[in-house]
């Protein structure tokens, strides 16, 4: 059956794509003439193809999940990283809302010192301001980072904002009185104030 | 995967993109593991292998130079750890030996013809077992080149460069390896 061996060696490099044209032509009529060669040659196409096709040569289907599991654990960087580009419009909103929320506070914390309305007889003890007996204030007091004593009168509201009532008998409020000491309820009533101010109809 | 894609996540994963590997996996996750199973022959061998591949690969991701093949790099890192596998459960004789003469009929080939298996079981699961049974008959370093040829993709010089023998030496044992594996399955 073994016709040559440099016949065989031909059949190779055929098969490996690394024959020379001359070679080839070689082969083939050859191949045309030697029934044995021609069995032999057919073998190795068949063993070739019973090799390569190997479409049932797969790992398990989690295969991927594994590998990626066993990798070392990701920069915290890049997580965050990527994060921010899959999710673009919340990462404007976080940032939007940090940058909201940092100037909020800031003016919060700034908002520091005792303010109340200027020009009305009432009269600061430490941190406390008094509406003294014989006062009366026609509209609303508000005051700012001081407790409030009130001896006289006020007929509107009181507003409160870090501060307490400190309550006197003798003391009339014709309003309601509102302690305003929390960030959230100062921006409440910060925000309730403009949509009335907006709003109002007189 | 499209060249441009595989080296764009190549990118990405030096940058320390984990995801970006993801798809590499995925894709070179058949070839990886069919090279390690031809040459161990066992699959949950070949897997735990495979696996291993892939994370040396990330791990070593910034030592790949990138205006060479990725896949001739990875290759490499399977059939070395393959190899090393091999070392560790077989004496070293084993994995030089050569084929033994071209007279070596064993018992697969005497079986008679009309044994023959039809076309379409081919690809079946037991007709795979039997084939990988009849490769692993064969000394290792030619397994190793059997795996890398038939995955059908690569060149001889892709192979020269996979298992750092020179291309001479890939096309005999080719040869070699090719006619010893037409003995043990023409009657199939």
């Amino acid at each position: 059956m073994k016709c040559n061996k440099e016949m065989v060696e031909l059949m190779h490099q055929y098969l490996d794509g690394d024959i020379t044209r001359d070679d080839e032509q070689l082969l083939r009529s050859h191949l045309q003439s030697c029934e044995a060669c021609q069995k032999h040659f057919q073998e190795l196409k068949r063993t070739v193809a019973l090799v390569t096709a190997n479409l049932e040569l797969k790992p398990s289907n989690d295969f991927t999940r594994n590998v990626m599991a066993q990798l070392p654990k990701e920069k915290k960087r890049m997580t965050a990283k990527r994060w921010m580009k899959l999710h673009p419009m919340l990462t404007a909103a976080a940032i939007f809302f940090i940058l909201m929320f940092s100037g909020i506070f800031s003016a919060w914390n700034q908002d520091q010192q005792l303010s109340y309305p200027k020009g009305q007889n009432l009269i600061v003890e430490n941190d406390t301001v008094i509406v003294p007996k014989d006062v009366v204030i026609e509209d609303d007091l508000e005051v700012k980072n001081a407790n409030v004593k009130v001896e006289g009168e006020v007929k509107g509201d009181v507003i409160l904002i870090n501060g307490e009532h400190l309550s006197a008998s003798a003391g009339k409020i014709a309003g309601e009185i509102k302690e305003v000491d929390q960030v959230f309820n100062w921006m409440w009533y910060k925000l309730k104030d403009l949509v009335e101010s907006v709003f109002s109809l007189d | 995967m499209i060249e441009e894609k595989l080296k764009h996540n190549i990118k990405l994963v030096k940058k320390g993109d984990q995801t970006a590997f993801e798809d590499i996996v995925a894709y070179y996750q058949n070839k990886v593991f069919a090279i390690c199973y031809r040459m161990i022959g066992d699959k949950q061998e070949a897997e735990d292998i495979a696996q291993e591949a892939f994370i040396r690969a990330y791990l070593n991701i910034q030592s790949f130079d990138e205006n060479r093949k990725f896949s001739t790099w990875l290759y490499r890192i399977a059939t070395n750890l393959t190899i090393d596998r091999i070392r560790k459960k077989k004496p070293d004789y084993y994995l030089d030996a050569e084929i033994k003469g071209t007279e070596g009929l064993n018992l697969y080939a005497q079986l008679p013809a009309e044994q023959a298996l039809p076309e379409e079981e081919v690809e079946s699961l037991e007709m795979q077992s039997y084939i990988q049974n009849e490769i692993m008959q064969l000394p290792a370093k030619y397994r190793s080149i059997i795996a890398l040829r038939f995955l059908d993709e690569l060149s001889l010089k892709e192979i020269s460069e996979i298992l750092e023998i020179p291309v001479g030496t890939v096309k005999t044992r080719i040869h070699r390896g090719r006619e010893a594996l037409r003995k043990r399955l023409r009657h199939v």
